[in-house]
């Protein structure tokens, strides 16, 4: 090997290579820069030592502490549940209607049930639990299946048509399809529908429809068209259209009988959650008291009033 | 031909020539200060301000003050853990930080002032650093004796007698700077609680972090970096020389006075030369190590100590006192040239450092007087933005938030006015036909969903502007906000 030569400038050796007159120093590296870097890999032994590392034909090393992501899920999971501490157990414990009367009861279930709502709920019913075609309103006065404490957390906790066992059941027939009405007796009792509502309609329609309403429809949403919560029949007489207000959907709600599915979360949620939800649902949609003051002079009269074109 | 290149020669050849041997170090190295003692009114001043500030320091976490229902007695307390700041008779909640803004403005204009007209002021007198310099010095007088015994010292290779000494000067101060980070903890946490906890080892992280913390700079800053810290470290000194001008009152060295200075002996005549006799007390006892007599500059604290040394000196030899003294540039100059010295206190600047100072004072006062212990805040829902009932109403939703500062159960009033005969709904209690009760319990912040519905015909536009009203405790708080509609009747 030929001698190094030194730079007569820095002190310091080149490696030999040359360019044009300029020659590369051979500067060593920093000690501090060294150090660290020894550290380092000493560090990476110690680790492969510890820590999963190296894959193996048929798995991977698991390092002596045996540590893994999913320890650590369930580790940070039960720390969850030990920080959610007094209230958790005290939401499990209190009855819904002592969580709503409570402030500090009803703040918590509200913050928690915000969270699970919009985890949950919100895809189908909205942010706001606003709801959409097809989805129920959960923020207004007007049930489906009952809107007090008990009767959202049986809908919550069993579903819609979820196949729980206790889940609500019942179903629209479909008219039309299935043949049970003839094409223009669904157009007839469309009209019907619409005079209900307290909207212009075909008189002659809606008194054609008058006795099919009775046979056919009148055992779920009652002779007047107030509906049943008990069977989930909507009140026809409102504004509150699930499936749309217009004739076109109201002839397709007759001629279909749509009906909608909502999983049962029992099975997902825990008693604490649901009642948070519950609790939360409920406080939206205006609690258990009636709205305090006088009725505003729209208040609905009886159906079937004055509205019929002769 | 030679070409100068970053200082350095290169001949046209482009052959550099070596870099000199020894290259010049980055850093100055700082020369050792011993300060020497002095006696005087400046030193008498700066004693009693001493311990009355450290007395406040370590001692006000300790004073206690009634507060009803469980809240902390502590008088002064920072209480993270719940969001209040405790002041004597005041509690401060976190949304109040602006109080605190308002004193942090106040503090500048304070400073600005009066470094207007007595320059440095707070550096030389009040500055932690300084006072805890102060201190550390005192404490190094008692082990290592004054200047000319710590100056003997230095110079001694190592023996017991210097290894005590230094041993007892270091263990005092890391006591003094434990103290000093274990009076800082008690601002935070209920004094006469945390402190057997801090010694069981229960007290709080945090504490043991702080105190730590604190210890360490103590005990760096006051005892071994000490005027480095004002010169380097700290940005106020080059910020001042903003504020000062040469009206201003400065620790300043009367040259018209002293010069030609040269040392004197006794009996000779004081004719035709200046009173400085060139004795260097004024350096000696100076803590930053600096000359007075160069005139104003950056390391200059203006802790007046020159000012004492001198007046002994002058005494001593006879000669008025006062050589160095608190004066402006401006009288020294006038004096120069044999005229009479004027001084101006009344100028642009310290005019108007004064009015800010009134004008935010004035702020503060009016704003606090005003100040209600309780608050409401409303939020509109925005999704849904309204739901119409089975009764046609609308309704729409807000968050109130009501807070009472006070320490006695309120209930707040609630009703809403701008639509025609609202009727409201609060989930969890029963509302009348005008307003809705809301008991707030003291120091609690309740979230109230407030449920509005309003008949359609009333409402002529989508947007009609509303406002929440609480009253509480003989106040109304009126919070704007809208109710909403499409504008669609049915």
């Amino acid at each position: 090997m030929a001698q190094r030569e030194k730079d007569q400038h820095s002190g310091t050796e080149t490696t030999g290579h040359e360019w044009d007159g300029i020659k590369e120093l051979d500067t060593p590296l920093p000690r501090w820069w060294l150090i660290i870097w020894y550290a380092t890999i000493v560090i990476a032994v110690v680790y492969w030592i510890l820590m999963p590392a190296w894959p193996t034909l048929n798995g991977y090393t698991h390092g002596i502490l045996h540590a893994s992501d999913r320890m650590q899920v369930e580790k940070d999971l039960a720390a969850l549940k030990a920080q959610r501490g007094r209230q958790g157990v005290i939401l499990q414990q209190a009855s819904l209607e002592e969580i709503e009367k409570d402030p500090n009861l009803q703040a918590y279930a509200m913050a928690a049930g915000q969270a699970i709502f919009g985890d949950n709920c919100a895809p189908c019913h909205g942010a706001g639990g606003g709801g959409g075609k097809g989805y129920a309103n959960l923020r207004d006065d007007i049930w489906l299946w009952g809107g007090s404490l008990d009767q959202i957390r049986q809908t919550i906790t069993h579903g819609v048509r979820s196949g729980d066992p206790e889940a609500h059941v019942s179903q629209m027939p479909s008219f039309g399809r299935d043949g049970l009405l003839k094409p223009n007796e669904v157009d007839d009792l469309t009209e019907y529908v619409v005079a209900l509502s307290h909207r212009k309609a075909d008189a002659a329609a809606v008194a054609r429809a008058a006795p099919i309403f009775s046979q056919q429809c009148a055992a779920c949403h009652g002779p007047q068209g107030m509906g049943n919560q008990l069977v989930g029949a909507p009140n026809l007489t409102d504004t509150d259209w699930l499936y749309g207000s217009d004739r076109q959907s109201i002839h397709d709600q007759i001629w279909f009988g749509r009906g909608g599915v909502m999983p049962a979360w029992g099975k997902r949620l825990d008693e604490a959650s649901i009642k948070a939800v519950t609790v939360y649902v409920h406080v939206n949609s205006g609690g258990s008291g009636q709205p305090s003051g006088p009725l505003p002079t729209t208040a609905v009269a009886s159906p079937m009033s004055s509205n019929v074109t002769p | 031909m030679t070409v100068v290149i970053d200082g350095r020669a290169v001949t046209a050849g482009g052959e550099k020539p070596p870099l000199p041997a020894t290259a010049q170090a980055l850093y100055k190295k700082r020369p050792p200060i011993h300060p020497k003692l002095v006696n005087g009114r400046f030193r008498q001043l700066k004693w009693a301000l001493m311990a009355v500030m450290l007395a406040i320091y370590y001692g006000l976490p300790w004073v206690r003050w009634p507060r009803p229902l469980g809240a902390p007695q502590q008088a002064v307390l920072v209480d993270f853990t719940n969001g209040r700041f405790y002041f004597f008779m005041f509690d401060l909640w976190p949304d109040e930080v602006y109080y605190f803004t308002g004193l942090l403005v106040l503090a500048a204009l304070s400073l600005f002032l009066v470094s207007a007209w007595l320059g440095r002021l707070w550096c030389g007198f009040a500055c932690p650093q300084t006072v805890w310099t102060d201190l550390f010095l005192y404490v190094e007088r008692v082990f290592e004796g004054d200047r000319n015994q710590r100056l003997r010292l230095a110079g001694q290779p190592w023996s017991p007698s210097k290894i005590a000494r230094k041993f007892g000067k270091h263990t005092t101060w890391i006591l003094i700077a434990a103290a000093t980070g274990g009076a800082w903890i008690f601002y935070f946490h209920d004094a006469p609680t945390l402190w057997p906890s801090f010694f069981s080892g229960h007290a709080p992280i945090a504490s043991y972090l702080f105190f730590g913390l604190l210890t360490f700079t103590t005990y760096s800053l006051a005892g071994t970096m000490r005027e480095q810290v004002c010169i380097y470290m700290c940005p106020w000194p080059r910020i001042q020389s903003a504020m000062v001008d040469q009206h201003t009152l400065q620790v300043t060295y009367r040259y018209d006075r002293g010069e030609p200075r040269g040392a004197h002996k006794k009996g000779d005549s004081w004719a035709g030369r200046g009173d400085c006799i060139d004795c260097h007390a004024c350096v000696n006892v100076c803590p930053t190590g600096i000359d007075i007599r160069d005139g104003s500059q950056l390391a200059c604290i203006n802790c007046g100590l020159c000012i004492d040394a001198c007046d002994e000196i002058m005494e001593k030899v006879d000669r008025p006192i006062s050589l160095i003294s608190y004066d402006s540039d401006f009288a020294v100059a006038s004096r120069a040239k044999g005229e009479t010295p004027v001084y101006h206190f009344l100028r642009g600047r310290t005019v108007f450092y004064g009015a800010a100072l009134v004008l935010v004072s004035a702020v503060m006062v009016i704003g606090f007087s005003l100040r209600t212990p309780y608050q409401l805040h409303v939020a509109r829902d925005r999704n849904p933005l309204f739901v119409r009932l089975h009764d046609g109403s609308i309704r729409n939703g807000y968050t109130l938030k009501l807070i009472n500062r006070g320490y006695s159960v309120e209930t707040f009033k609630v009703s809403v006015v701008g639509v025609q005969t609202p009727r409201l709904q609060a989930p969890g209690l029963a509302p009348t036909a005008t307003d809705v009760s809301v008991p707030v319990q003291p120091g609690e912040e309740r979230v109230l969903r407030l449920l509005v519905s309003v008949a359609p015909q009333s409402l002529a536009k989508s947007l009609t502007p509303a406002q929440i009203v609480a009253r509480v405790d003989g106040q109304t708080l009126i919070t704007k906000t809208a109710f909403i509609t499409d504008g669609v009747t049915p």
